[in-house]
């Protein structure tokens, strides 16, 4: 197994410099060092000896991918692209364009996206599951089919609705939660409430439908047979073998994102005012902070690649026959 | 974990084991549903105040504090570089630029802050002989401006002042091994402070150069303040030979354009006149800054956990920065070395039935705290200030209809529900302006020869009636701006309220009231510019003109076919090019756009800082400079260089009405609207008067924080009938399905027995 990571990550290291380079390459044909210079220099009194300032002090001033004004190698490393990129595979992210050190905000905003996230997945994880067995138990009766249709409707509603919704509903009106905001300590607890029961209802209908038909088709195998026959009982059959059988198409979907919920949601932590990451590569975006995208991309790719790794060592804890070599 | 999973299996049924997974997971031993147990943990935690949905500690109810929002976290707090509002709401209220505008006085009146007077300016010819007060433009060489600071004003506490038994600073000679348990300044025991000096005036000045800095104001600055570029490269020098990051100290670089004369005067020398400069001596540009504060900062571990002058400002204001976390919260708090500075107690007669002199005299500033959180999305603000927990708000337009309702004669009044609930409304219009502008370079809407370009006034003109922007803001703001008649906006010397304040190209004035011109002297005009009906006469097409914005969202795009609707009136098709912010200002720069919008926000309460934007040798293509319509009018430009040094009165004012005539005739812009602000103020908000130049208002505001306890109590009661509703329904929907299991369980027990 140890073979196969160490394969794994060699494999990783082209992957992330591809990744590198087409976010290089899309943000700036979009954004030039001199629109970046424009955007954080403010729109009064910009004049070209200020640009031409900035982007000296910003290591902008050098050509993006090539120097034909060097020699030799430095034709490639005294570049923009290589400037900015190598750093990165040793995990120094560099300052943000406004000064402020990239490690040490993702450091501190990782963790109030965690508080949201990580609830969400577990408890979402187990509501999901539950809800589809009880579905699954309850096949064709009236549960199954309100169900069913209970999903639906779920998903067919955008999560910006259950947000606002939740907000008018338990903060607004019914004065329960804050309707927005974060604190320290035991007091974040009183914040994360409401975002978390969101979070998880939100996407209740797509992931039980999931689950639930995964199930479906694990009651028609022959071992479900064998065991009704020996006469155990249904529940026993669901959760006992049913959950345990159904387990490789769960791991698979579930255990490749736990390194992603460092990364937090967009939507969610913008309506209720949590200082997470989800916001932070947007933000960059939107202000041209080429230095917090590029640090963001990467981690974000960098922590799928785990994702991924640990997807496949999860098979081999719950599936023995899997051999990883 | 596994045999107790086993036995529930065995034990109960199915709906019992998810009951006893959730107990397992969550509340041991409780037999409440998990909703319902969170909703009580949420009690526990707001402090059993009563209030569940408070978002600030129970601790602080009762407490002077004023609640604030920002939605765009600030880029730069060091006052040589911020520009933008978000940043000087908080810079403004820690750093004491030598001048401020009077709090109540109208039109804005400039008043000493830390200078003891206003500044008293000299006028020096080539010859350093001092001229007298009117001496022409073309005899300055130089002006001085001599600034006196009051004594006795003192730094916020902070350790950069911090010293020991030996009098030498105590914080100064940090490395990164000291730093290491430091992780916000409050880390530091020790503090101190000094009193303010000229030398620290100084030292900002010589900021503005600094090249590790990029002041947006350098490059303005430096064509006036007197060796300031050539301080900039010589400072740019000597960073490029001391090792990187180390500290700079301006103080052993003289600038040629400053003087300390003593600990109390400073002198600040100007190439030629330029009375404007006195409006910048209220921004943080001009505030002082102690070399200690820098030199702290600049210290070895420092800039790795973000502790820099940028973030961590140091001045003497009436408030100073306590918490930055610009993700979450930032909190302002009484600066305890601030004193000296009063209430007024004179301003606009008006202002006493308003109760603005009530605290007349009284040692500044009311507030103990203000803390902003960030919100970046209106919608959860909005709720929280009708809950109490904002205590001012601004209007959006989901929200309008809720806030304002119009009456007969379109006076923007309070609504019942507002009223209802003690909220005031406050407006007041920005001096700002919006406009469209064209692009005098292009031949089709500027013309080239003069044939053409006489031709394209006329259409410029025709056009301008035809945009019809009352209806704009009815239909697209509620009601909030007033039409432009020219560049200048009201407040601002040159507006005229009025029929002398009218634009007679595009308005009559008619029985006591501004009427806009009918579309068919639009279209007259447009068939004298010879495009009769819409149709070229040259060419005998249809006119086509290309309207440049930038991306706009789904929502706008009704404004865009209104603005189409606008120009069919003329029978003129235009087509809107829409891009990217970037491409846009490229275009802009370029002059690769024919009609474009824009706007303008001004800095200080001069027309001179709206009327530059249409002075030849400011063209955005020919000079980068902030004309973005190029236009260019020689006798305008002329007028302008004879306004711009020209004192206050009515002889300025004389030339100002010339120039707006000019502008009105040739049109270069559609002179769009200004827009109106609309803000909400809770009962418990007191001594607010709106002023969009000033931002170092906040030592002037008061609450009555018993008062808004007392409303978040009444209005924030926890509604607890919803919780029980949904547990009884989710029984009700389940217990079918439970009494089915169960049933059939026994059906399966009787058939195994049976068998």
């Amino acid at each position: 197994m140890l073979n196969y990571i160490i394969r794994r990550i060699l494999y990783a290291l082209p992957i992330l410099a591809g990744v590198n380079l087409i976010t290089f390459v899309l943000f700036f044909v979009v954004n030039t060092p001199d629109d970046m210079a424009r955007m954080h220099l403010g729109t009064k009194h910009v004049t070209g000896e200020a640009i031409w300032k900035w982007k000296e002090e910003h290591g902008y001033n050098k050509p993006l991918l090539y120097n034909e004004t060097a020699h030799r190698f430095e034709k490639f490393t005294n570049t923009i692209f290589f400037e900015k990129s190598v750093s990165m595979f040793v995990f120094d992210f560099g300052r943000a364009d406004d000064g402020r050190d990239i490690a040490y905000e993702i450091q501190s905003r990782m963790w109030p996206s965690l508080a949201i996230a990580l609830p969400v997945f577990l408890l979402g994880l187990l509501t999901y599951i539950t809800f589809a067995l009880v579905m699954v138990f309850f096949r064709a009766t009236y549960v199954d089919f309100w169900g069913v249709i209970l999903c639906v409707m779920l998903m067919s509603v955008s999560s910006l609705f259950y947000i606002i919704g939740g907000q008018f509903l338990a903060g607004k009106l019914w004065h329960l939660v804050p309707v927005s905001g974060y604190g320290s300590g035991l007091d974040i607890g009183r914040f994360l409430l409401l975002p978390i029961v969101i979070g998880v209802i939100s996407s209740a209908g797509a992931n039980t439908r999931w689950y639930r038909t995964l199930f479906l088709e694990e009651i028609t195998r022959d071992y479900v047979r064998t065991a009704r026959a020996k006469g155990l009982s249904e529940s026993a059959i669901l959760f006992r073998h049913v959950l345990k059988n159904a387990l490789i198409p769960i791991l698979t979907g579930a255990v490749a994102v736990i390194p992603l919920l460092f990364l937090g949601g967009l939507i969610t932590e913008s309506f209720f005012g949590i200082p997470g990451l989800g916001s932070y590569t947007i933000d960059a975006i939107q202000s041209q902070d080429f230095a917090v995208v590029r640090a963001m991309v990467f981690l974000g790719s960098l922590l799928y690649i785990i994702g991924l790794v640990l997807t496949d060592i999860s098979y081999t804890l719950a599936d023995p026959r899997v051999r990883l070599e | 974990m596994k045999k107790i999973w086993l036995q529930s299996v065995r034990a109960y049924d199915c709906l019992t084991l998810i009951c006893s997974i959730i107990k397992r997971v969550f509340r041991p031993g409780r037999t409440i549903s998990l909703t319902t147990g969170l909703f009580f943990l949420n009690a526990i935690l707001s402090g059993c105040t009563g209030i569940w949905n408070n978002p600030y500690p129970a601790a602080d109810s009762g407490k002077n504090i004023l609640y604030s929002a920002f939605a765009e976290r600030p880029k730069h707090l060091d006052p040589v570089q911020s520009y933008s509002s978000n940043e000087i709401q908080f810079t403004a209220q820690i750093y004491q630029p030598p001048l401020q505008y009077h709090f109540l006085k109208r039109p804005l009146t400039l008043i000493p802050q830390t200078a003891s007077n206003l500044p008293a300016v000299s006028y020096f010819d080539s010859n350093d002989k001092q001229l007298p007060a009117d001496a022409a433009d073309a005899d300055i060489a130089y002006s001085i401006y001599k600034i006196a600071i009051k004594p006795g004003i003192f730094y916020q506490p902070h350790p950069a002042f911090a010293r020991n038994e030996n009098r030498s600073l105590l914080y100064h000679a940090l490395t990164a091994q000291d730093m290491q348990p430091v992780h916000k300044i409050s880390d530091f025991k020790h503090t101190g402070t000094r009193e303010l000096v000229a030398d620290d005036f100084i030292y900002q000045i010589k900021r503005l150069a600094h090249p590790g800095l990029h002041s947006p104001i350098f490059g303005l600055m430096a064509d006036y303040i007197t060796g300031l570029r050539e301080y900039a490269n010589v400072l740019k020098r000597q960073a490029e030979i001391q090792p990187e990051n180390s500290f700079l100290d301006l103080r052993n670089f003289p600038l040629a354009g400053v003087e300390r004369v003593d600990d109390y005067t400073y002198h600040i020398r100007i190439k030629g006149k330029y009375p404007q400069f006195i409006y910048w001596l209220t921004m943080a540009f001009f505030a002082p800054v102690p070399w200690e504060a820098d030199h702290f900062f600049s210290q070895p571990g420092m800039a790795e956990k973000n502790f820099t002058l940028d973030w961590y400002p140091v001045g003497t204001g009436p408030y100073m920065l306590t918490e930055n976390n610009p993700n979450r919260i930032m909190v302002l708090e009484r600066n305890p070395n601030f004193r000296g500075e009063y209430y007024p107690d004179d301003g606009m007669p008006e202002d006493i039935n308003k109760g603005l002199l009530r605290d007349a005299g009284k040692p500044l500033p009311f507030i103990d705290k203000i803390v902003y959180s960030r919100e970046k999305e209106s919608i959860p603000y909005w709720n929280k200030f009708l809950q109490g927990y904002y205590d001012a708000s601004s209007i959006g337009s989901d929200s309008f209809d809720q806030a304002v309702q119009i009456t007969g004669q379109g006076e923007a009044t309070i609504t019942d529900e507002m009223e209802a609930q003690g909220i005031r409304l406050e407006t007041a219009v920005a001096p700002s302006t919006y406009y469209i502008g064209f692009n005098m370079l292009d031949p089709v809407v500027g013309g080239r020869s003069e044939a053409e370009k006489a031709s394209a006034r006329k259409l410029r003109q025709a056009i301008s009636i035809a945009v019809n922007y009352e209806e704009y803001l009815s239909i697209f703001a509620n009601g909030r701006g007033i039409a432009a008649h020219g560049p200048i906006p009201p407040g601002i010397e040159g507006y005229h309220e009025g029929e002398t304040g009218i634009n007679p190209i595009v308005y009559a004035w008619q029985n006591g009231e501004v009427q806009r011109k009918s579309i068919r002297q639009a279209q007259a005009l447009l068939a004298e510019a010879g495009y009769p009906g819409g149709i070229s006469r040259k060419t005998g097409k249809p006119l086509m003109l290309y309207y440049d914005v930038t991306s706009r969202s789904a929502d706008d795009r009704s404004i865009l076919d209104w603005m189409r609707k606008q120009f069919h009136k003329l029978n003129i098709q235009l087509v809107v090019r829409s891009t990217d912010y970037n491409r846009f200002q490229d275009k802009i720069r370029k002059g690769n756009a024919q009609i474009f919008e824009w706007g303008w926000n001004a800095d200080y309460p001069d027309p001179e800082n709206f009327l530059f934007l249409l002075y030849g040798p400011q063209g955005k293509v020919a000079d980068s400079g902030e004309n973005a319509a190029n236009y260019d009018n020689a006798e305008y430009n002329h007028l302008f260089e004879q306004m711009k040094n020209m004192e206050h009165g009515p002889q300025r004012v004389q030339i100002i009405d010339r120039m707006v005539t000019i502008l009105r005739e040739d049109a270069p812009w559609l002179w769009g609207y200004h827009p109106k602000e609309f803000a909400l103020y809770h009962a418990w908000y007191q001594n607010v008067k709106p002023n969009r130049m000033a931002y170092n208002m906040l030592k002037y505001y008061r609450i009555n924080p018993e008062l808004r306890d007392q409303k978040r109590s009444e209005w924030n009661q926890p509604v607890l009938w919803p919780i029980g509703t949904g547990m009884v329904l989710l029984i009700v929907v389940l217990l079918p399905a439970w009494l089915m299991y169960r049933r059939k369980q026994q059906q399966q027990s009787i058939a195994a027995l049976l068998n």
